[in-house]
């Protein structure tokens, strides 16, 4: 039988192993934006499984408005990474340090 | 016998989720990171559609698939990504990373199965809807009635989006000439033209050479 | 003029004299300075005796009259107001005539100085000053006169504010009344405790009541009260009259002018805190502890001060251990319960000792500002108004039958003798012996300064305002103007007939009956009173007393010694070194405090600065704190390494911190 505590389960496993991601990633910038991405569906899981086990559409609709969401952001972090790449030659992570306090 | 298919669904897509979930964040050419995203992404809208969410599971993968990731792909190949550098000094805080991720697992885990809270108790398994219910007909109807207004704004942040991307990354080209039409129209006789006072040429009365 | 209007024009005149010739100096010049100071001060001394005949003839009985309420705070009324009874009027007359007299001298002895209007100034001030100190009708006017003076008193010790010496004992003056002040403004907070008023008369009428109330000042130790008031405001009393421990300004004092000397430093200032004693009689007749204190002290300071005054070499030092012994006497009859008799000494002491200052002043004029009584000498010759006005002062001083010193000595003497107070008998063989050393510091100076051989040359022909070594002057020393002898001559009036004169009334007729309140068992004055048959039989009766043979012996060893074989005093000081040391430098009082007090001040005060202003504070609190700021700051500043996973990390590591919380909490 499958409860709600499946599925939340499933979006927490996705949720760490983007964590994971993000700090193990030193290496690709890309890498990063593909984690955040992960993040957003493990969120959007969590909601959808609500969304059916409380009977309620709100749940859905806010995915939807996520997606639009992350499109936009995936979209705009792309062309920062693009721009990044123009002036840095490089999009290893590593080598990004100008914050360095 | 009843074969639990719902289960089976579940359990095999989530591995495989998973699975490649793990891929995306290990493996070294950030191609196949990207590829491995869309299986995902296929995953979680094969379960998402096991929860009755049909809508979303076809926008996840026609939106997210085919213009998100394609547009990653696109990135990826585009940029001249130095390989070399990228295979190395993995391994030096794989440990830390994994005690966190466990760490964080274990907490997460612990918050929901602990006293049953999300259970069926509280939670009763719903009964599956009805022969021709349409999801996207009831989200449509919830959209476009309560949230008329978030729907507008989405419009305004993509709109935003796109001019947020193009400023980014517009490059001038250096020797492109363009014209000003507003300047040309103002502009006045006396800058353009100057009239000079000269005797006339002597020799020929001005009839051609 | 009605009573009232008077008795404001008594201190505002001099008041605004010291305004007008201070702030306007430039406006009125040298002579105007003089001349409106006089002015005001000779009216407020014609008020004064108009007030005094008007309580003589009894037209006016005794007046409480308030002039100005200044605030009313919490219940307690703080007002300016007058109290004029007997004690007042005659301290009234005393401090106007005195004053009067040093402001005509003045002219003739500051003559060239540059501050001649500002002295003006400062001695019409300190006339206002003490007139409202002894016009109070409570103690908080009082201890406003009493502040008063004590800054005019700084004011005029430091007047030649150039001169290091000066300043030095200006400050010294200050600091050590300040003590005294401290002691007196604890006595009138705990009055104020005890009896919710500052008004003289409703502490007077509610005193008796608290007679055996006690009072816990620390750990928790019941003392009398009205023990501790007198004591505390008797503390006061010794640092305004130079009582021993506190009596080590006065003889620094003579760093002023002479007319100054003359008038806060004996006749008037000093003689506050007898007044102020007396005055509080009511208060002090309800402590013999208190009172026995007082005795003791007075004799003490009475014989040690007398003396110093034996081996001092300036005249003017002389003259001030002089002062500081009678006090001492005054304070001995202030401790026996003879009020009157400590009053009656102040009056004819006034006179006198203002005359013994003003003349050293016009030798000191004389000899150009010379006043070491080595380099003097046969002086008689070229000044003989002032040799007599001095051999007048001083037979009032030693107390020589009919002169105005004696009938107030020997009063007090006979008081002590007559008192059962505990302690009383020692301080009776003090008075006795201080009788001897008076004579024999007295009739020293007048030999040294006036009789004998010259000890001085006189170069003709060098430029007086040099600065000449000891010995030599410029001219030969003559006698000086007329705004200096005529006073003198005033002063010396009262100095020989006053005693004579008004024994009678003030200490046996009730003059100060109204003011002094003693109770029954310790009137050794009405039992002196009963033994009196008259000044004059008293003068004669005198060669049968103690006091005289002593003034004689004393005169009789001054003489052998200081007249006949000069020389005879070096050699009996070779053979008491120590003594010699121990007076010389007055039992090392000034050394302790200097050392312990000053010295401890500024130690205390270096340390301060360098350890805990600069160290502490600055080092450690601010200095320290941006250091540690700092220290804090480099070692927080490597977690800002700039690269997105480690501040993605830190933000994970958070998470985990928050959501375990709240795991084991629910």
């Amino acid at each position: 039988m499958l409860t709600l505590a499946h599925f939340l389960t499933l979006g927490a496993v996705l949720f760490s192993l983007s964590l994971a991601g993000i700090f193990l990633n030193r290496k690709n910038v890309i890498i990063l934006l593909m984690c955040i991405e992960l993040m957003l569906l493990s969120v959007n899981m969590n909601f959808v499984a609500f969304s059916r086990y409380l009977g309620n559409l709100d749940g859905q609709v806010f995915v939807f408005f996520i997606l639009t969401v992350a499109a936009a952001e995936a979209a705009i972090g792309l062309a920062i990474l693009v721009v990044l790449f123009r002036n840095r030659e490089t999009i290893n992570v590593a080598e990004l340090d100008e914050l360095k306090g | 016998m009843d074969i639990p298919i719902p289960q089976i669904v579940f359990y095999f897509f989530s591995l495989v989720m998973v699975g490649a979930a793990v891929m995306v964040i290990t493996v070294r050419n950030p191609v196949y990171a990207a590829l491995f995203l869309v299986l995902t992404f296929f995953s979680a809208a094969a379960i998402w559609m096991l929860l009755e969410a049909e809508f979303l599971a076809i926008v996840l993968i026609v939106v997210y698939v085919g213009a998100v990731m394609v547009l990653f792909l696109f990135v990826v190949m585009m940029l001249d990504i130095n390989l070399a550098p990228l295979k190395e000094g993995f391994v030096s805080y794989l440990p830390v990373g994994l005690l966190v991720a466990a760490a964080m697992t274990a907490e997460l885990l612990v918050v929901l199965w602990a006293r049953d809270r999300f259970g069926p108790g509280l939670y009763p398994v719903p009964e599956p809807a009805e022969q021709g219910f349409s999801n996207t007909a009831a989200i449509g109807e919830h959209l476009y009635t309560h949230f008329l207004l978030p729907f507008e704004v989405a419009g305004i942040i993509l709109l935003v989006a796109i001019v947020a991307a193009i400023a980014l990354t517009l490059r001038k080209r250096g020797d492109a000439k363009s014209q000003r039409p507003s300047q040309q129209v103002q502009v006045q006789r006396g800058e353009r033209v100057r009239l000079v006072k000269m005797p006339a040429e002597s020799g020929n009365d001005g009839r051609g050479d | 003029m009605s009573l009232r209007t008077m008795l404001i024009l008594i201190p505002l005149l001099p008041l605004l004299g010291s305004l007008a010739s201070g702030l306007g100096r430039n406006l009125v010049g040298r002579a105007g300075a003089h001349w409106i100071t006089i002015l005001a001060v000779a009216a407020s001394c014609v008020l004064s005796f108009v007030v005094l005949f008007m309580q003589v003839d009894g037209s006016i009985g005794v007046e409480n009259i308030s002039v100005y309420t200044w605030m009313v705070s919490d219940g307690i009324r703080f007002e300016v107001g007058f109290l004029v009874d007997h004690l007042t009027t005659l301290m009234m007359c005393v401090v106007t005539f005195v004053s009067l007299m040093v402001h005509i001298y003045t002219i003739g002895y500051m003559q060239d100085d540059p501050g001649y209007q500002r002295f003006f100034s400062y001695i019409n001030l300190f006339t206002f000053a003490m007139l409202m100190l002894v016009m109070a009708n409570n103690f908080m006017q009082l201890f406003f006169g009493w502040e008063a003076v004590g800054l005019v008193s700084y004011l005029l010790i430091g007047f030649w504010y150039k001169k290091e010496s000066a300043i030095f004992a200006n400050l010294k003056a200050f600091l050590v009344n300040r003590v005294g002040d401290f002691g007196f403004l604890l006595g009138i907070a705990a009055i104020l405790m005890a009896f919710g008023s500052l008004d003289y008369a409703s502490v007077f009428q509610a005193a008796p009541a608290k007679a055996n109330e006690t009072i816990s000042i620390v750990g928790g130790a019941e003392w009398g009260l009205m023990t501790f008031i007198c004591v505390c405001l008797f503390i006061g009393a010794m640092g305004k009259s130079a009582q021993a421990p506190l009596h080590v300004w006065l003889p620094d004092s003579m760093e002023g002018p002479t007319p100054i000397s003359a008038l806060i430093h004996a006749a008037t200032m000093v003689t506050a805190g007898i007044f102020m004693v007396a005055r509080m009689s009511p208060l002090f007749e309800l402590s013999d502890a208190a009172l026995s204190f007082v005795m003791l002290i007075g004799a003490f300071t009475a014989v040690a001060m007398g003396l110093i005054g034996i081996v001092q070499n300036d005249i003017k030092r002389v003259i001030a251990y002089s002062t500081l012994s009678q006090l001492g006497y005054m304070t001995v009859a202030l401790g026996v319960s003879a009020y009157s008799a400590a009053i009656f000494h102040l009056m004819t002491h006034a006179f006198f000792k203002a005359l013994l200052f003003l003349g050293a002043g016009s030798v000191i004029i004389a000899l150009h500002h010379q006043q070491d009584l080595r380099y003097m000498g046969g002086l008689r010759k070229y000044m003989p108004v002032t040799w007599l006005t001095a051999w007048a002062g001083t037979l009032a001083l030693v107390g020589f039958p009919f002169f105005a010193g004696f009938y107030s000595k020997d009063a007090i003497i006979e008081a002590v003798h007559l008192s059962e107070r505990w302690g009383s008998g020692l301080a009776y063989l003090a008075v006795l012996l201080g009788v001897l050393i008076t004579a024999l510091y007295s009739f020293r100076l007048l030999h040294l300064a006036f009789h004998g051989t010259e000890r001085f040359e006189v170069a003709e022909g060098v430029d007086p305002h040099a600065h000449l070594p000891n010995g030599q002057l410029a001219h030969r020393p003559k006698e000086s103007p007329l705004v200096v002898t005529v006073p003198l001559v005033l002063l010396a009036i009262p100095s020989v007939l006053i005693g004579w004169y008004t024994i009678e009334p003030v200490l046996f007729g009730g003059w100060l009956d109204d003011s002094i309140h003693v109770l029954n068992d310790n009137d050794v004055l009405a039992a002196l009173g009963q033994r009196f048959h008259g000044a004059t039989v008293m003068a004669l009766h005198a060669l049968q007393t103690a006091p005289f043979w002593l003034m004689l012996a004393g005169f009789a060893i001054a003489t052998a010694v200081y007249l006949f074989r000069p020389g005879l005093a070096e050699q009996i000081w070779t053979r008491m070194p120590l003594l010699y040391r121990l007076l010389d430098h007055k039992y090392y009082f000034d050394e302790f405090y200097q050392k312990v007090f000053a010295n401890g001040s500024l130690k205390l005060g270096r340390g301060l600065w360098n350890r805990a202003d600069a160290g502490l504070i600055d080092g450690v609190l601010v200095n320290g704190s941006a250091r540690a700021v700092n220290w804090v700051a480099a070692r927080v500043r490597q977690w800002q390494t700039g690269f997105l996973y480690d501040y993605a990390f830190a933000m994970i590591l958070g998470l985990i911190a928050i959501l375990g919380v709240w795991v084991v909490l629910y």
